[in-house]
């Protein structure tokens, strides 16, 4: 365990250099750091808080105010899937059952492999093409189950 | 219907004229051509732009930010979207002439995480620009610099109100606070800062070189220009339409394709739900609120089921700071669960009418104050359908 939070703590000052040490750049060195690890560990918590010269308890309070800000392990690719409105109209539930079936998981489990994490997200902006999700930093829209097969079995193949 | 053959920003744009025409003159001057043209904010709240930038503008500071608002997180809205992907330039003009006028050097657009996709092509077009030296150093030997950056948030509808943004960019919890200060005054880095729109800024470049009374030729006395709709739901073509503020419901849904639908959602979640009998009231700020997000359902939708949806929204959405809007949200949604069930007494009904009321007035920010008009307005028009079940 040990041995990992030091590696980590490498890594993120590799991250901290990139940016200005003032209180605005909290933001985007926490979604840098999300981005590159996946998650936030208290480890870096604390030596962002350092940089800056903050309290750890004031990272922490914004880490946990940002749905895409996670302090927990998450799998390589992060899916979620919009349930609002116009999604919902379009027929989210079908997409719902196939993710959960396909990846023989739940919303808010991740899968054994550490593959993937499926999640609920609120209205992306895609409400003329949906039903929608998000994977990681890409949209798929227009969404059918045929479709969310051959996104699931496409990203399974790049590993 | 003269409404829909008139076009602004789905019209003929040629980068660079309207900041051309703002760097010869005054930024006096270009302030008041924008108070001139009515032009109004297209985020929701509608406050004046030209005064906005007039407050800025007298704040005496060594430094003032333009932000543009691109955090677009209220349901059914998806027209900044199609704006920042197909003529972000037209944003970054508009932010450009925004920060001449106020006197800032540094513009931001906040983009919300879920748009990353989009962050490449807003990156590139500030390359582009700074290529034609629309932007940077010294732009068109004019003596002004200005630089934009990009700043993403990281899923939170909140941070889209903006004193909120500020928060969220200063580095803090994404929550509104207490007015006054108001951002003019106090605002990113605790200076004078002005936050607009993208849609709102699209619209400054041709304010600036056509003039405010060729603007005000568009829309109607108080609610000038046109304005984008975003419409989804139950209609052949959702997508983004352009039209002309006060046109009716009635019109737009024509223009739409929409078939004789049931209700209509104007103004996303944060909207009104509105039945067959407003159809023909206009859209503008004195009419059906003009946020542009159109959910159109059919005569199959169970409007219980949809006044669920919102409110799980809101409970998920509230930043919880102040407890009629954190309290109220959820107790809704009890109220909505109880409905459904069909153990809702009319007796407790009209008690969550009156927690409508103190969430309207004693909420802190737009989000609890505008909450319970789905509540309100769908239970007030779908009675036999929502309580009498
Ligand atoms: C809960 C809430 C969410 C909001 N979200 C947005 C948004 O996503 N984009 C936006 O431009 N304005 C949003 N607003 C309105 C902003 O507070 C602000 O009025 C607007 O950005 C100002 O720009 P404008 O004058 O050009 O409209 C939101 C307001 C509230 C209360
Ligand atoms: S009204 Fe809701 S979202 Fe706004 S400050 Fe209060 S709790 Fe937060
Ligand atoms: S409702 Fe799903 S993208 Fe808008």
């Amino acid at each position: 365990m040990v041995n990992i939070d030091i590696c980590k703590q490498k890594e993120i000052s590799g991250i901290l250099v990139r940016f200005e040490k003032r209180r605005d750049s909290l933001l985007p060195i926490l979604i840098e750091v999300n981005r590159i690890h996946g998650f936030i560990t208290p480890i870096a918590m604390a030596e962002i808080a350092e940089f800056l010269e903050i309290p750890v308890a004031e990272v922490h309070g914004v880490v946990s105010f940002y749905h895409f800000l996670s302090t927990k392990k998450r799998g390589k690719y992060t899916v979620r899937l919009c349930k609002t409105i116009s999604c919902e109209m379009a027929g989210k539930e079908k997409i719902e059952k196939i993710l959960k079936k396909e990846l023989g998981i739940n919303f808010g489990e991740t899968t054994s492999d550490g593959l993937f994490t499926l999640e609920y997200t609120n209205c992306i902006g895609m409400c003329d093409k949906s039903p929608a999700m998000l994977v990681n930093d890409n949209v798929y829209f227009n969404l059918t189950p045929e479709k969310v097969i051959k996104v699931i079995d496409e990203l399974r193949k790049r590993d | 219907m003269k409404q829909i053959k008139k076009k602004i920003l789905f019209g003929e744009y040629v980068s660079g004229i309207g900041l051309e025409k703002a760097l010869s003159i005054k930024p006096e001057d270009v302030i008041k051509e924008i108070k001139d043209s009515g032009l109004r904010g297209r985020g929701g709240a509608g406050f004046p732009t030209g005064l906005k930038w007039e407050f800025a503008f007298k704040e005496e500071s060594d430094e003032k930010y333009v932000i543009c608002n691109a955090d677009e997180g209220e349901p059914g809205t998806f027209k900044d979207r199609k704006l920042l992907t197909e003529q972000p330039e037209k944003v970054i003009e508009g932010l450009t002439i925004a920060g001449y006028a106020i006197g800032a050097k540094r513009g931001f657009i906040y983009l919300r995480g879920e748009y990353i996709y989009i962050l490449k092509n807003i990156e590139k077009a500030i390359t582009n620009l700074k290529e034609k030296n629309l932007l940077g150093e010294n732009i068109l030997n004019s003596n002004f610099h200005f630089d934009v950056e990009v700043r993403l948030g990281a899923g939170a509808y909140v941070c889209g109100e903006e004193f909120a943004l500020i928060e969220s960019m200063n580095g803090y919890r994404g929550e509104p606070r207490n007015k006054p200060p108001f951002p003019t005054q106090k605002g990113f880095r605790d200076k004078p800062t002005v936050v607009n729109n993208v849609e709102t800024l699209c619209f400054v470049p041709y304010i600036v070189s056509k003039g405010a009374e060729w603007f005000k030729s568009f829309g109607i006395e108080g609610s000038t220009g046109t304005k984008l709709f975003s419409v989804s739901g139950d209609i052949e073509h959702p997508g983004v339409y352009e039209l002309e503020l006060g046109i009716t419901l009635n019109e737009l849904l024509e223009v739409v394709g929409a078939k004789n639908p049931k209700a209509v959602q104007v103004g996303g979640a944060a909207g009104i739900c509105v039945a067959k009998k407003d159809f023909d009231r206009p859209i503008s700020f004195q009419g059906l609120p003009p946020g542009g997000s159109i959910i159109v359902f059919g005569e199959h939708r169970d409007m219980l089921k949809v006044l669920k949806n919102f409110l799980e929204f809101f409970v998920e959405e509230s930043c919880g700071q102040c407890t009629p809007c954190r309290e109220g949200n959820y107790r809704l949604l009890e109220g909505v669960n109880m409905l459904e069930k069909g153990n809702c007494s009319y007796r407790y009904l009209r008690e969550l009418l009156t927690l409508c009321e103190v969430m309207k007035t004693s909420s802190k920010c737009g989000l609890g104050q505008t909450s319970p008009n789905c509540f309100l307005s769908i239970l007030e028009n779908f009675k036999d359908e929502v309580i009498f079940r």
